[in-house]
């Protein structure tokens, strides 16, 4: 079983993120389960998504401990919350940066990548430009990373869930995919 | 069609394929996505149903029990705060033999204010004549609420689906939603025995002198019994029909088990793993998932539970001065039973306070370690 842990601040969209890594996942024909931390959400409040992946079904229901990787939407949670608690040595750390992944100086017992989700989004217009909406992009960045998901199962995953511009989302997944930066010494799994 | 989806919409999925005529709601968290998922099918013409908006559940189940006494399939949802204000009209549906199904998504009550998951809302409604089942996951949510409304039309009692709030009610998985055609031949429109109607005008509610009255507290009651097979006959034909059978409980490994852990909602998932890990350890320990609360299921528990030394209750509810409910009432139904199992009564998990495999393990070696539980309640995981 994969398990993956979302951090983002409430209006990011951490909670569909971890729908769509889910149905993405579902339409390749994996056992899925999404859900949110399970607390009162607030918009710009610290929020986290959790998405599990298996090939049978998922009986378990309990909240994620150890999760095998982490996206972090929001790159100023680095200094709130421990996005590494529970982290599975070797799991991936996918954070939405223009910065390098080495420069947030975090354990090579992780990997680490960065993508610039916020230009993405801007250049693509999800939401406002003060408060863009990553959770598309980042998407297609975890799919290049870790593999767990084909481009192709995210982009129809987000058609399916995203309402509104549709098309400049999956635009957004795409360059996501085309553009992640990993930490110089990790490769793809792919 | 499979999709991937939460609880909640499970329900409104359900309601949806059952063809429910009227919908009366209060919206309360963690309910609220199932009547807005519902509004939405009303209002863009998917189901052909009123959907009306009230100041309260109070009302609420007014609304319900006034669209039911004329003839029209009804629905709501609630939870916590809102099951308790509707407590006194819930005797009426029941009284009044009226096949209203409600989903309560379950939620401690305040005070302090809380949120998260907790059965004792909809288990200290245990004595209003709503049958209740309880449901593991999303699955299972969406195909009680077609068998509820069967069940209910059946025996004429209203019936309360209960699904653990965010554990449930907002956790995404895969869920096939069953063809309506399929769904119609299942569950044919409700034809009610008696009904309001303007053009034969008669009296629903009126006094009942104590000449009548027990009367029909002897009938609900042996409605109540009744139900117990209707709700396996409606498990076993939803099986034909759907390839999902139900029962109102299911034995799970079980074979030679001399420790089996009783316990319902979405805390069978998890009890699941764990029996399956302890079962490759060579170790006998099963699992029976309660369905069925109202009416106990007497009979299946005693025959699942003959022979077993010890049974491990897992309650996330309490009743102050007494213990955890389903323990108490299962006590009740193994009392008379030649040789019967100790019972280990652990109360876990209240107010959402998350429940892991580790919990489970705890329970278990509790129960292999004592001969007797030590204390009245075992409270797990607990600070004293």
């Amino acid at each position: 079983m994969i398990e993956v842990r979302i951090h983002g601040r409430g209006g990011q969209g951490a909670v569909i993120a971890s729908k769509v890594l889910a149905d993405a996942a579902f339409r390749e024909g994996r056992y899925v389960q999404s859900f949110p931390s399970f607390g009162v959400e607030r918009r710009g409040a610290p929020v986290a998504a959790f998405t599990r992946i298996d090939d049978r079904p998922v009986r378990i229901r309990c909240q994620i401990y150890h999760p095998d990787h982490v996206m972090v939407l929001d790159p100023s949670l680095m200094q709130v919350v421990d996005v590494t608690a529970g982290l599975k040595e070797g799991g991936w750390i996918l954070i939405n940066s223009e910065q390098p992944p080495e420069s947030f100086g975090l354990s090579s017992r992780f990997r680490v990548a960065t993508v610039d989700a916020n230009r993405i989004a801007i250049k693509y217009h999800l939401g406002p430009r003060t408060a863009p909406i990553v959770n598309t992009a980042i998407l297609g960045a975890f799919a290049r990373i870790t593999g767990i998901v084909s481009l192709e199962a995210v982009t129809e995953a987000v058609r399916e869930a995203v309402p509104v511009k549709p098309e400049d989302n999956v635009a957004a997944t795409k360059e996501a995919y085309e553009s992640v930066v990993v930490n110089r010494e990790h490769n793809y799994e792919q | 069609m499979e999709k991937v989806i939460m609880g909640n919409h499970a329900v409104s999925y359900g309601v949806q394929l059952a063809r429910v005529q009227v919908i009366a709601a209060y919206p309360i968290t963690p309910q609220t996505q199932v009547v807005e998922m519902l509004s939405e099918f009303c209002a863009d013409g998917l189901l052909d149903a009123k959907f009306i908006k009230v100041e309260s559940e109070h009302s609420v189940m007014a609304a319900v029990v006034g669209a039911s006494i004329a003839g029209a399939r009804a629905f709501t949802a609630t939870s916590s705060h809102g099951l308790a204000l509707m407590h006194e009209v819930l005797h009426w549906a029941s009284g009044g033999r009226l096949p209203i199904v409600m989903a309560n998504v379950n939620r401690a009550l305040g005070p302090g204010w809380n949120v998260w998951t907790e059965q004792t809302d909809s288990l200290a409604q245990r004595d209003t004549g709503w049958i209740q089942l309880y449901c593991e996951t999303n699955q299972e949510v969406l195909d009680m609420v077609i068998q509820a409304y069967k069940i209910a039309e059946t025996v004429l009692l209203p019936v309360m689906l209960v699904l653990d709030a965010f554990v449930l009610s907002h956790t995404e998985e895969p869920v096939d939603i069953p063809d309506q055609a399929a769904v119609d031949r299942f569950l044919p429109p409700y034809q009610p025995k008696f009904r309001l109607q303007p053009g034969n005008p008669c009296s629903f509610y009126g006094l009942v002198a104590p000449e009548h009255w027990m009367e029909l507290r002897y009938k609900m009651q042996r409605a109540m019994e009744q139900a117990v097979e209707v709700t396996q006959q409606v498990g076993a034909e939803f099986g034909q029909v759907f390839g999902r059978p139900y029962d109102v409980v299911e034995k799970y490994r079980m074979e030679d088990a001399e420790i089996v852990l009783v316990t319902s909602g979405s805390i069978v998932g998890t009890s699941r793993e764990v029996v399956d890990e302890l079962r490759a350890q060579g170790q006998r320990v099963g699992l029976l998932k309660m369905r069925m609360f109202r009416p106990f299921p007497f009979v299946a528990v005693r025959e699942a539970l003959a022979g077993v030394k010890k049974v491990a209750v897992i309650d996330r509810n309490i009743s102050y001065g007494h213990g955890g409910i389903f323990a108490s009432e299962l006590k009740a139904a193994l009392y008379g039973m030649p040789n019967p199992p100790t019972v280990f009564p652990f109360i876990i998990g209240l107010g959402g306070r998350d429940v892991t495999p580790q919990s489970i393990h705890k329970i278990v070696q509790y129960t292999q370690q004592y001969d007797k539980p030590a204390e009245e309640i075992i409270w797990m995981e607990v600070k004293r």
